[in-house]
């Protein structure tokens, strides 16, 4: 299309973290991205970064990835202090360099947490997230012996707030942009999904409960209203969930 | 050999309720003694360890992704078909056995396809029971839309988040049985060999993608549903981490891989910007419900899109296809656009693009409707070109998205490898030649909840449980394999990186084999690949060390297996010389351009066996036969 810069290119100075695992101490290292169009991905950008370090023999920059199309949750990076870099409603892998200047320095490091220890470099283990789940993420319906799925009308507004909750990607940002490290935005977003359908209040009490007590478990903190945690989610998780989590655990003692 | 898929023979309506009959069962007690090894946890993977461990199984899952939840199935967009007929359009079992069967060119099996169809409906059952958040209507009842290659609404579906949303309930139930202890999860983890004892799978031979660590673990069946592999392309819609290694692997160990050359390349993608591109994303078929496809009527038109009047506009699709217009099935679509880019009328950078235009559904329902049904895309299609979809029109350009072809597998979804399962993506079974919009979560989901669950069972009753320990010696042989070829793969210390081959095999393989082929491309293909595979093994660079994560390592692994399957999808694709479905051979086509098939010498499924490196694979026959639906020309006009 006509209009576009399809020749100009940047150079950046990226200011990356390395650190080996959570037992040693990691660092800062600078390297500089050249040859970069407004096309690139971020991570398309880092591609290019990486394929020069193994030529010259260094390691390169690990980072996680895999979709590339902001779906699958696995791209992690706080890039100039914001998680996923500060697009509105972005994963660094549909962040493109279009979003930054010719000679910009920026800075990348991974989710910082208690209950994400660095595997890598940019690299976190999230498992805790999965626990969260585990722990009542779910309606118990076994494989089979459900009813037809239209048994059971479901008002379009439920169906919809429940689907608005459901979008999470469980990519981590919430707790990488909380400064207590809470991952009550996520927790809420999957006990409002189920709370919200008629199908999921069957369990709902001991499943607000359950999850609460694995959050707390795998060293999450608790919200403390700063609303960073919305305003990071690449798919604009609204911080309502939370008030439903807190209104679902408060049913769930009385 | 001529191969058996062991099908029920009958009534087609009663094949699936007759065999589940005569299958044999293990009884509850004896379930817990048998231990089944799930690798990937898609949505093939997730439901069927899911459903093993309810029933009872010891399960054991493996992902290479950091959480199970995060496999490729979740990409998907659009929805899933089912043939619950709630819209009273006209639907039925039967109708969506009929349109899967003749949107695969008949080139899949009737059976299989009755099967799918017929256990579509309970799909839908199970992942609301599980919640997944379907669109509703007002009446609060679940919504469905078309998809393309087919005239009625079957397609249910979650906003453009259908995959997401059904991985996500497969996710849960997977969740809920590792917290009971029934499924132990691996995450992290990449299947690098298959372990036969007495010629029977019982065993997976896996690295520890953070530790490096190199172990086998073993059970008394073995089930991959680890995807497709459309990154042979290197540029595909798949993500960057799919590739073809564990069904590679299975194949060098003895499993028959079937019909390598049917790939579909899916219509609607965001064309390429440059050589870096790492990966082309998808915009939803159902995009086309609603967008107009389009180029303009001059070769070398210099306007603007708006610019552009209607009479210097060509809606070639519309044009050719009247009675299905813009959703024609993907693979006339794909082969049409670049008829149209090949003949210089193609828009955006390289002439490689087409319009998708929603000018007049925006006029005619308004910016809000089509932001409701689509606002994700459009945004998604924003962030990566930087235009408003809603102003201007989009381009898109067909990509490598899926792969019909796969591990060949009988009727009960076993591999000609006693013990060894292939579901989903990962085996050839239902789509043919080509798969319609819409069917590959369906048969992920049938697979894994409600055929594997009953067809394992009559191989474990036949296996004496827990045959194999990890000290076995092919366990210790296997492992002693695995680290020698990590070993080489570091050894060689050469210039090039594993991304470099990635675009040297794309190129190959996009131009030569890609959207059509011919009798000279794929010799060609037959002659650069081994260069690229001998250069590959003389000059890759990969850094770093075998004892820790190391991503080179894993991409240089992965790459050198599908350049080793780039030459047998080539070969395949020779062989079959007659155009079907997604396979465009241009020798082999009618004058208007559709694809010509030949039922006199091709009804039958390619399994290709492996006979030894550098050696030519030795082909295996299935005949198909067509008892209900007598294959016709596949016409959409």
């Amino acid at each position: 299309m006509s209009g576009h810069s399809e020749h100009k290119t940047m150079t950046l100075t990226l200011i990356v973290w390395r650190q080996n695992g959570s037992k040693t101490p990691g660092r800062f290292e600078t390297y500089t991205a050249r040859e970069i169009t407004e096309h690139h991905s971020f991570l398309e950008m880092l591609d290019v970064v990486n394929e020069d370090l193994i030529k010259s023999g260094k390691e390169p920059i690990v980072f996680d990835h895999d979709c590339r199309e902001g779906i699958c949750g696995t791209c992690s990076q706080v890039i100039n202090g914001v998680p996923h870099g500060g697009q509105d409603r972005t994963t660094v892998c549909q962040l493109h360099m279009r979003k930054f200047k010719d000679g910009d320095t920026i800075y990348i490091e991974p989710w910082r947490a208690r209950a994400f220890p660095v595997v890598k470099d940019l690299v976190v283990d999230r498992n805790a997230l999965d626990r969260i789940i585990e722990a009542g993420g779910y309606t118990s319906a076994h494989t089979g012996g459900v009813p037809d799925a239209n048994a059971l009308p479901i008002p379009k507004p439920d169906a919809e707030y429940s689907m608005d909750a459901a979008e999470c990607i469980g990519c981590g940002a919430c707790v990488a942009a909380c400064p207590n490290s809470s991952a009550m935005l996520f927790t809420s977003a999957k006990v409002a999904q189920l709370a919200a359908l008629p199908q999921g209040r069957i369990e709902a009490k001991e499943r607000v409960q359950a999850m609460i007590d694995a959050m707390q478990d795998c060293g999450f903190g608790n919200c403390s209203n700063h609303y960073e945690c919305q305003a990071a989610c690449p798919k604009g998780i609204d911080v309502k969930f939370i008030a439903h989590l807190n209104r679902e655990y408060m049913k769930a003692l009385v | 050999m001529i191969l058996d898929g062991k099908c029920p023979t009958g009534p087609i309506e009663q094949t699936w309720d007759k065999h589940r009959f005569d299958m044999k069962l293990v009884t509850p007690a004896n379930k817990r003694q048998y231990k089944i090894l799930v690798v990937g946890t898609g949505l093939a993977g997730a439901s069927a360890a899911a459903s093993f461990g309810e029933l009872g199984y010891n399960v054991e899952a493996f992902c290479y992704q950091d959480s199970s939840r995060r496999a490729h199935s979740i990409a998907a967009q659009g929805g899933i078909n089912a043939a619950k007929n709630y819209p009273n359009d006209g639907d039925s079992i039967f109708r969506l056995f009929y349109d899967t069967v003749k949107g695969g060119d008949f080139r899949s099996r009737e059976a299989d396809v009755w099967r799918l169809a017929q256990v579509s409906n309970n799909i839908i059952d199970q992942c609301v029971a599980q919640g997944v958040p379907f669109a509703r209507d007002y009446a609060g009842y679940l919504d469905n839309r078309s998809f393309g290659g087919a005239q009625v609404s079957r397609t249910f579906y979650a906003r453009g988040q259908t995959g997401q949303q059904l991985l996500l309930g497969a996710y849960s139930a997977l969740s809920r049985n590792i917290k009971l202890g029934t499924v132990k999860m691996f995450p992290r983890t990449e299947m690098l060999d298959l372990v036969l004892v007495d010629g029977e799978a019982k065993g997976i031979t896996i690295r520890d993608l953070v530790t490096g660590e190199i172990r086998c673990h073993v059970g008394d069946a073995v089930v991959l549903c680890t995807g497709g592999y459309g990154n042979v392309f290197n540029l595909s819609t798949n993500a960057r981490g799919c590739s073809v290694t564990a069904i590679w692997k299975a194949y060098k160990k003895g499993a028959f891989f079937a019909n390598p050359c049917f790939t579909q390349i899916h219509p609607t993608c965001i064309p390429q910007a440059g050589d870096y591109q790492s990966k082309l994303t998808l915009m939803s078929e159902s995009l086309r419900n609603d967008g107009r496809i389009w180029v303009p009527k001059n070769q070398g038109e210099k306007r603007a899109a708006n610019d552009i009047p209607e009479e210097d506009r060509d809606y070639f699709l519309e044009r050719k296809y009247p009675s299905f217009g813009n959703l024609a099935p993907r693979d006339v679509s794909s082969r049409a656009a670049k008829e149209q880019c090949d003949d210089g009328r193609g828009v955006g950078p390289g002439g490689l693009g087409v319009y998708l235009d929603f000018r007049d559904s925006i006029g005619r329902l308004g910016e809000d409707t089509i932001r409701e049904r689509y606002g994700n895309l459009f945004e998604m299609y924003e962030r990566i070109t930087g235009e408003d979809g809603y102003k201007v029109p989009m381009r898109i350009y067909p990509a490598s998205h899926y792969a019909m072809g796969g591990l060949w597998v009988d009727y009960n979804l076993m591999s000609n490898v006693p013990g060894l399962f292939v579901l989903g993506e990962a085996n050839f079974s239902v789509h043919g030649a080509n798969r319609l919009g819409a069917s590959a979560l369906m048969q992920g989901l049938a697979d894994g909840y409600f055929v594997i669950p009953y067809t394992i069972a009559p191989y474990l009753v036949s296996t004496r449980p827990g045959k194999a320990k990890e000290d076995h010696p092919e366990c210790r042989k296997s492992i002693d394999e695995v680290k020698a070829y990590t070993k080489k793969l570091l050894s060689v210390n050469g210039t090039e990186t594993p991304g470099d081959f990635m675009r040297k095999l794309g190129n190959v393989t996009w131009n030569n084999i890609g959207m059509a082929r011919s009798k000279e491309s794929l010799t060609e293909t037959l002659s650069k690949v081994p260069e690229i595979r001998e250069q590959f093994w003389s000059n890759v660079k990969v850094t770093g060390s075998p004892s820790e994560m190391n991503q080179v390592l894993e991409n240089a692994g992965r790459t050198a297996d599908l350049i080793e399957f780039a030459e047998l999808l080539a070969r395949d694709a020779l062989v079959r010389d007659e155009s079907c479905g997604a396979h465009f051979r241009v020798e082999h086509q009618y004058e208007d351009g559709e694809a010509k098939r030949d039922d006199a010498n091709f009804t039958y499924v390619a399994a290709w066996g492996y006979t030894g490196d550098g050696k030519t694979p030795e082909l295996h026959k299935e005949p198909l036969e067509f008892q209900v639906i007598k294959p016709a020309v596949r016409s959409y006009k």
